[in-house]
C-alpha cells in the first residue's frame, strides 16, 4: 500500500513539472515581462525606465533561463525560471504584481471562507440529488419520473447567472430574509452562508440528479437486484440497502476528486456574495491583470487536483477489493 | 463582402459537414440512428428551433461594408435588414413597449415653459398622438396584424406543400412528427414575424442604458452563443481523434506521451488556463496595436481566441473516451483479422477503427455545445469571454445584473437574454439526448 501511494506521489512531479513549464511558456515566453509592464503602466507614454523599475522592483528584470553574468550555481538560480517558476513547488508564491502583497499569506487568509461555502454545498448538493434521484426511480416509468426528468432538463439549461441573480434578488431583495452579499468571520457567518450555498445547490440539482438516476438505473437493472426482489425485499429496502451501496462507488469517488479543489472555491459565486474567498481572489487577480496571482493559483489548483486524483486512487481501493493495488 | 477569421471558419465547418454528410450517405450503420431521431418527435422539433437559431446566426455571419457606409464601418447581412431597429436608439434606459423614458429629465414644453418629467421616447410609440388612450389598443392591434401576417405566411407555404407533394411524400406533413414540427415552425415563425412587426414601432424588449434596442442586442448575441458552441469543436475534435485513437491503438510509448499531455491540461482547473489564456492574449493585443484596426476585426479575433482556447481545455474528455474505446475495438475479432491478413495499418484505423468511434465523437460534440453556450456567459462575466464590444448573452447579463438595485427594477435586458439562452440551450439538450438515443448502442438495445 504504501509502496503504491510513493509511486503515485512520484508520478505526481512529472504533471506538475508540466504544468509548471506551461504557466512559464505562457507567462514569460508568449509575451515577454516588457510587454506585461507596460500593459500594468498603461500603454502609452511609458519611459524605458518606469517599465525597468517596474520588473525591478518585482523581480522581473533577469533573464528566462540561464543568467551568464552570474557566477556558479546562480548562473542557473538567478533567473525568472527559478525564482518565479521552481520556487512554486516549495509554494514560494511570491509578491503580487499589483500591490506586491504576500501571496502566500492571502491565500492562507482567503482560503477557509471558499471552504465555508464549497463544503456545504457539496454535502447539501449529495443529500438532495441522491434523494430526488432515488425517489425517480423509485417511481421509474410512472408520470412522476417522467416530470422529474423533463424538469430537469428545463433545469440544466437555465444559465448559473440566472440562479444567483434570481436567487438574490428573490430571496436578498424582495423577501429580505438573508443579507444579498457580504461576510463575517465566525458564527455570524452563517448569515450570510445560506443564500449561495442554497443557490449552488440549487443550480446544480438537474444535471446531477439526472446524472445519479442513470447510474442507480443500471444498478436497478442488474441481476443482483432481481434477486433481492425475488428473495422478497420490498422495493424501497433493495434500492437503499443494495443498489445505493452499489451505486455509491461512481458517486464517491467523484466526490473524492473535488474535496482538494474546494479550496480553490467558485469563482462566479464568490465575487457575486462578495465572500472575501480564493475565487474572488483570483477574479479580482484577472480584473487587475495581476500575473503573479493567476500564475500562482494555477500550479495551486493542478497541486490540488493532482492530490485529489491521488485520493481518488486510494479511496478506491479501500471501497471497492476487487480493485487491487498495482 | 468582407470575411472574418470566424466566418472562414463558420463557412469551412459547414462545408465540413456537408461533405461528411455526403460521404455517410447511405451508409447503413448510420442510416438506422438517423432514422430514429427522424422519428423522435422531440428531436425534430427541438432541431427545428436550432436552425431558427443557425440561420440567423449564418445571416449574421455575412459581413460587408454598407453601401452607404463611412469609415471601417463592417455590418452583416443580419445588421443591414434590421436598419431600422439598430438605428432606433434612445438617450437611456427603456421598458418594453414604452412610450416614455425610464428617467426623468428637464423638458421644454411647446409653450416655452420647462418642466420635470418624463419625455416621450424618439422612436418607441412615436407615432401615437395620445399614448394615454391609444398605447394599449395599439399595441394589442399591431401585435394581432403582425402575428396574423406572419401565421398567413406559414399557412401559405403549408398550403403550397401539400398541394405539390405527391402522395408517397404526403408524410412529411401528416405524420406525428411532422405535425409535432409544423406546429414548432407555426409558433415561432408567427411570434417572431410578430416580434419583429411590433418592433417597428416599439422597443419589445426595452432600450438598455445606452439606449439600445435590447431585442437587436439578444439577437445580435445568437450569432456569439453558435460560434463558441460550435468552433470550439472543430478545434478540439481533430485532436482527440488523432490523438484519443493513437494513443489506443499504437500503446506504449505513443499512449504514455499523449495520456501525460491529457492529464497534465486536464489538471489545471480550465477556468484559470482560460483566464490565464485570454490574459496572455490582452497583453499580445496591447503590443500588437496596429494588427487590429477595426473593432470589430479585433472583437473578433478575441472570440476566435476563446474558441482556441475553450477547444484546448476540452478535448481531454473526449479524447479520454476514444482512446478507451480505440483499446477495446483493436481486441475485436475483425480487427485481429484485418491484422492477420496483412491489411495495412492505416488502413485499419481508417476503415475498422474511426467509423466505430463516429458515435462517440457525435454525442459528445452535441453534449458539449449546450455546456460551451452557458459557459460564454460565466466566462463573459468574468471578464474573460468575449470582446465587451461584442454582442453576447453574457455581456447582456453582466450589463444588467447591476440594474436590479434600481427603482423600478431594471429587468428586460436580463429577460430578453434569458429567453434567447434559454430556448437555444433547452433545444440543443434535448436534440442531444435524442442524438446519444439514436447513437449510443448500450441504450439501442432496449429498443
Amino acid at each position: 500500500m504504501i509502496q503504491y501511494i510513493i509511486r503515485r506521489v512520484l508520478y505526481a512531479f512529472p504533471l506538475l513539472m508540466g504544468v509548471n513549464i506551461l504557466t512559464f511558456v505562457l507567462f514569460f515566453i508568449v509575451n515577454s515581462p516588457d510587454d506585461m509592464a507596460r500593459m500594468q503602466l498603461g500603454q502609452k507614454h511609458v519611459t524605458e525606465q518606469a517599465v525597468e523599475n517596474w520588473k525591478q522592483q518585482r523581480g522581473y528584470d533577469l533573464p528566462l533561463l540561464w543568467n551568464s553574468k552570474a557566477e556558479g550555481k546562480e548562473k542557473l538560480t538567478q533567473t525568472i525560471f527559478y525564482q518565479k517558476s521552481a520556487g512554486l513547488f516549495l509554494f514560494r508564491f511570491g509578491i503580487s504584481d499589483s500591490d506586491r502583497r504576500n501571496i502566500a499569506a492571502d491565500i492562507q487568509q482567503r482560503m477557509w471562507p471558499s471552504l465555508a461555502v464549497a463544503l456545504p454545498t457539496l454535502i447539501v448538493g449529495l443529500l438532495v440529488n441522491i434523494t430526488f434521484a432515488l425517489i425517480m426511480v423509485l417511481f421509474r416509468n410512472s408520470y412522476l419520473e417522467h416530470a422529474g426528468v423533463v424538469l430537469c432538463v428545463i433545469l440544466m439549461s437555465v444559465s448559473s447567472l440566472f440562479y444567483i441573480i434570481g436567487g438574490q434578488f428573490l430571496i436578498g431583495k424582495l423577501l429580505r430574509l438573508v443579507p444579498i452579499s457580504g461576510y463575517e468571520g465566525g458564527f455570524s457567518a452563517l448569515k450570510f452562508l445560506i443564500l449561495p450555498v442554497l443557490i449552488g445547490v440549487f443550480s446544480a440539482i438537474g444535471a446531477n440528479v439526472r446524472w445519479y438516476r442513470t447510474l442507480f438505473l443500471e444498478e436497478v437493472e442488474k441481476d443482483y437486484v432481481r434477486t433481492a426482489r425475488a428473495k422478497g425485499l420490498s422495493e424501497t429496502r433493495t434500492l437503499f440497502r443494495h443498489v445505493l451501496k452499489n451505486a455509491m462507488l461512481p458517486i464517491l469517488t467523484g466526490v473524492v476528486v473535488v474535496l482538494p479543489t474546494l479550496f480553490m472555491g467558485s469563482l462566479i459565486m464568490e465575487s457575486f456574495f462578495s465572500i472575501p474567498g480564493l475565487g474572488s481572489y483570483t477574479i479580482d487577480a484577472i480584473n487587475s491583470q495581476d500575473f503573479a496571482i493567476v500564475r500562482a493559483m494555477v500550479f495551486l489548483g493542478s497541486v490540488l487536483y493532482v492530490i485529489g486524483l491521488l485520493l481518488t486512487d486510494i479511496s478506491y481501493t479501500l471501497v471497492d477489493p476487487r480493485v487491487r493495488l498495482s | 463582402m468582407i470575411i472574418l477569421w470566424t466566418d472562414a471558419l463558420i463557412f469551412l465547418l459547414i462545408a465540413v459537414m456537408l461533405l461528411l454528410g455526403f460521404y455517410l450517405r447511405g451508409k447503413e450503420y448510420i442510416k438506422r440512428p438517423m432514422q430514429q431521431i427522424a422519428r423522435s418527435k422531440t428531436g425534430m422539433m427541438s432541431l427545428t428551433v436550432l436552425i431558427f437559431f443557425v440561420v440567423v446566426g449564418l445571416l449574421d455571419s455575412i459581413h460587408f461594408k454598407p453601401p452607404e457606409g463611412h469609415g471601417n464601418e463592417i455590418i452583416s447581412a443580419l445588421d443591414y435588414w434590421a436598419t431600422p431597429l439598430r438605428e432606433h436608439s434612445e438617450k437611456t434606459y427603456s421598458a418594453p413597449f414604452a412610450v416614455y423614458l425610464y428617467s426623468k429629465e428637464m423638458m421644454t414644453l411647446p409653450d416655452g415653459t420647462e418642466q420635470w418629467g418624463y419625455p416621450r421616447l424618439q422612436f418607441g410609440g412615436a407615432h401615437l398622438a395620445d399614448p394615454e388612450t391609444e398605447h394599449l389598443p395599439d399595441i394589442l392591434e399591431k401585435a394581432f396584424y403582425g402575428w396574423l401576417q406572419g401565421a398567413g405566411l406559414v399557412v401559405f407555404f403549408m398550403v403550397l406543400l401539400v398541394s405539390l407533394l405527391r402522395e408517397p411524400h404526403k408524410r412529411f406533413i401528416v405524420s406525428p412528427t411532422a405535425k409535432a414540427v409544423w406546429a414548432v415552425v407555426f409558433l415561432v415563425v408567427s411570434v417572431n414575424y410578430m416580434l419583429v412587426y411590433l418592433s417597428a414601432y416599439y422597443h419589445v424588449f426595452g432600450t438598455d442604458k445606452v439606449g439600445e434596442d435590447v431585442f437587436y442586442q439578444a439577437i445580435k448575441s445568437i450569432r456569439t452563443g453558435l460560434v463558441i458552441g460550435t468552433l470550439t469543436t472543430l478545434v478540439m475534435l481533430p485532436m482527440a481523434l488523432v490523438f484519443g485513437i493513437m494513443a489506443g491503438f499504437f500503446r506504449g510509448w505513443v499512449d504514455d506521451v499523449i495520456q501525460y499531455v491529457y492529464t497534465t491540461l486536464n489538471s489545471i482547473p480550465s477556468v484559470l488556463l482560460i483566464a490565464a489564456s485570454i490574459l496572455m492574449v490582452q497583453v499580445y493585443m496591447a503590443a500588437h496595436e496596429e494588427k487590429f484596426t477595426s473593432v470589430i476585426v479585433r472583437a473578433d479575433m478575441r472570440l476566435l481566441f476563446l474558441c482556441l482556447i475553450l477547444g484546448v481545455t476540452s478535448w481531454t474528455g473526449l479524447c479520454r473516451l476514444l482512446r478507451a474505446e480505440t483499446l477495446k475495438l483493436r481486441e475485436m475479432e475483425y480487427v485481429q483479422a484485418a491484422q492477420a491478413m496483412g491489411v495495412r495499418r492505416r488502413v485499419i484505423l481508417l476503415r475498422h477503427i474511426l467509423p466505430n468511434v463516429m458515435h462517440i465523437v457525435l454525442i459528445s460534440v452535441v453534449l458539449d455545445f449546450s455546456s460551451l453556450v452557458l459557459a460564454e456567459a460565466v466566462l463573459s462575466y468574468i471578464n474573460i469571454g468575449v470582446d465587451p464590444t461584442t454582442y453576447s448573452w453574457g455581456n447582456m447579463i453582466n450589463g444588467a445584473r447591476l440594474e436590479m438595485a434600481r427603482e423600478p427594477v431594471v429587468w428586460w435586458s436580463l429577460t430578453a437574454s434569458f429567453i434567447f439562452m434559454f430556448a437555444l440551450v433547452l433545444a440543443a439538450n434535448l436534440f442531444a439526448d435524442t442524438v446519444r438515443d439514436a447513437f449510443d448502442p448500450r441504450r439501442g438495445a432496449y429498443e
